[in-house]
């Protein structure tokens, strides 16, 4: 349940802004990627272009290539709604229905594809509430507001409705900023967990959490404030944080810059 | 003032000791500085090192709370003196009336031995209304999810602009548009239903067809559309961004995404946008005393010549009534005014129920 992405010469548009250049990397199934860079580097524009959420922004669209599992990405005959199904998102800031119950949020992306038995529905909304961690916190309160929880059970929820769906892969973008730090330590063993059955790209800012939980990392930067962002160096974690062959990493990550 | 540093209750920002010559003191602080006689001591800032000062007794926040309450309990006010008035004058006529109120069909108040029943007009208004909204609400909703999630941007502003504008057009011109031109089509189209759906009791009778209630519904329809797409898409272009990705990277279509994350979010918006638009058919008067047909009778035919709801019927009225004549009158105005605040009442309820949700959405 789990596919290897790989991307070759991407380039991403936001009307006439080039966003990002010529990216090429391939994902193993199975792992957690770290996506870390400066501000504005492209980072999540990258990640946004592998389940094609980029093109949902008017005037935006994806050059060059992305497959998963060799299949194409972006070819013309592909369901989008298929792409988004197979790889999975958890936005920066908990984004539960407002109007929903906790069990009506994670069964969402079934109800999607019309899945409407209540047993099946209730069976994958505890598997994916056990899996999210979250299920002995609200077990009792499942009729309850999703909105009504704390930040980063919000934040689980939404992991839980992403990986209800079982998807191949799930992205990440910087799913733990808004988090205090127990529960960003709660989203990162999960994250462990998840790379079990999941192919795990993740974005974030914090370059410990990236080392912590992630077995490849990718560095992006720009030039300058307007230039596309450009990868840098791709390679192991272990590698990247302790003998990065690039100088532009290891001056982003021992903090000299960026 | 003596020791008391001189300055606005609500300086709160800054620490001790911030110095006042730059920096801090050049916003709020500066206006204060600058009065003469209340020199600044030159070692305290914004948050100040001395004693508190003392609240004001007369300030800009009493003023502005005491003016924000007088226009609250003006509303409760206006609505009680419409109210007395009302009752005052529809009691005597009441009392005159010679008929039960409720259940007599017709209204002839102006006789020795006045007899008038709002039955018919309640029920003209209620089913003149309903269908109104029946029409109107799934083109409104249609329009206000185009322009707001299907529409190219430039479009959807050109096109909503265009719409508000329909808002702003006066009933009257409504009232002779669909008595003098938009009741050909209709009678066409009522003559082609009473053939074909006759059997329907509400498509039946022998005629004559076209100065209906289906005619004035629908000219109603064509008023409250406005209103109700104006509004429900501003609640939908209210919808969090992040809701409706979070719809669509779950695979859903723009449809799903719009049933998953705009409507939900948009109910109480869209009740809300529900009830002016039968507040404003429910009160109407002009454009349905031209259109309809007005007879006294409760049948639920909508193509066949007649119709007549409580506004209308003040407006034809009004002018020929005696004393007894305008108390009848201003007692189907306070039907229509109970009428009006059953509707919102329920509404309010029907929000409510949800509250739990809608509220921690905000």
């Amino acid at each position: 349940m789990a596919k290897r992405i790989e991307a070759t010469n991407v380039t991403a548009y936001y009307g006439g802004f080039k966003a990002i250049e010529n990216i090429s990397l391939t994902v193993e199934p199975k792992t957690v990627t770290a996506l870390i860079g400066p501000s504005g580097c492209g980072k999540s524009t990258f990640l946004r272009s592998i389940n094609r959420m980029h093109e949902v922004l008017p005037g935006a669209r994806v050059e060059g290539s992305l497959t998963i599992d060799h299949q194409d990405i972006y070819d013309r005959d592909v369901d989008v709604t298929a792409v988004r199904r197979m790889i999975g998102m958890v936005f920066q800031r908990p984004n539960p229905f407002p109007t929903m119950s906790i069990f009506e949020n994670v069964v969402a992306g079934l109800r999607l594809n019309g899945v409407k038995r209540r047993s099946i529905l209730e069976e994958a909304a505890e598997k994916a509430l056990r899996s999210a961690n979250l299920w002995d916190e609200v077990k009792d309160r499942l009729g309850k507001p999703g909105a009504g929880l704390s930040g980063g059970q919000q934040q689980r929820l939404c992991i839980a409705r992403t990986i209800a769906v079982e998807p191949q892969v799930v992205l990440m973008d910087e799913p733990c900023s808004a988090l205090d730090p127990i529960s960003t330590l709660a989203i990162e063993d999960l994250m462990f967990q998840l790379k079990d059955t999941f192919t795990i790209i993740i974005v974030t800012h914090n370059m410990q959490q990236a080392a912590r939980v992630s077995d490849r990392t990718a560095f992006f930067s720009i030039e300058k404030t307007g230039d596309p962002g450009r990868l840098i160096e791709y390679d192991h974690t272990q590698k990247i944080f302790s003998n990065p062959s690039q100088k532009k990493t290891e001056d982003y990550i021992t903090g000299r810059f960026g | 003032m003596g020791q008391t540093p001189h300055r606005s209750a609500h300086a709160g920002t800054g620490g001790p000791s911030v110095p006042s010559s730059d920096g801090w003191s050049a916003g709020a602080s500066a206006r204060v500085a600058d009065i003469p006689g209340t020199p600044r001591p030159p070692d305290h800032g914004l948050g100040g090192g001395d004693a508190l000062p003392r609240a004001k007794a007369f300030g800009a926040e009493k003023a502005f709370r005491g003016l924000t309450m007088a226009a609250g309990t003006a509303v409760l006010v206006i609505i009680a003196a419409i109210a007395v008035f009302l009752i005052s004058k529809a009691v005597p006529a009441l009392r005159a009336n010679t008929e039960n109120f409720w259940t007599y069909q017709g209204w002839s108040p102006n006789q020795t031995a006045p007899k008038f029943g709002i039955g018919t007009l309640a029920f003209g208004t209620v089913l003149s209304s309903a269908l109104a909204l029946l029409m109107a609400v799934p083109v409104a909703l249609g329009i206000a999810l185009y322009l707001s999630h299907y529409a190219p941007r430039r479009l959807g502003t050109a096109l909503g602009f265009l719409i508000d504008l329909l808002a702003a057009v006066p009933s009257v011109v409504f009232g002779l548009w669909g008595r003098d031109i938009f009741v050909e089509p209709v009678r066409d189209f009522s003559v082609w239903l009473n053939t074909y759906f006759g059997w329907l009791p509400i498509f039946g009778g022998d005629g004559p067809f076209g100065k209906s209630i289906l005619l004035g519904a629908l000219v109603l329809a064509i008023m409250v559309l406005p209103i109700i797409t104006s509004l429900s898409r501003e609640v939908f272009l209210q919808t969090p961004t992040a809701n409706e990705e979070a719809a669509l990277a779950l695979g859903a279509t723009r449809w799903e995404m719009i049933r998953t994350a705009v409507l939900p979010y948009g109910r109480p918006g869209i009740i809300a946008a529900v009830m002016l638009g039968l507040g404003r058919a429910l009160g109407e008067t002009i454009a349905l005393a031209m259109t309809l047909g007005i007879t006294f009778g409760i049948s639920f035919n909508l193509i066949q010549n007649g119709g007549n709801t409580i506004a209308a019927n003040i407006a034809n009225a009004f002018g020929e009534a005696n004393d007894t004549g305008r108390g009848a009158l201003i007692a189907s105005g306070l039907v229509l005014f109970a009428i009006t605040l059953i509707v919102n009442i329920s509404a309010r309820v029907i929000i409510y129920r949800r509250r739990e949700f809608t509220e921690s959405a905000a």
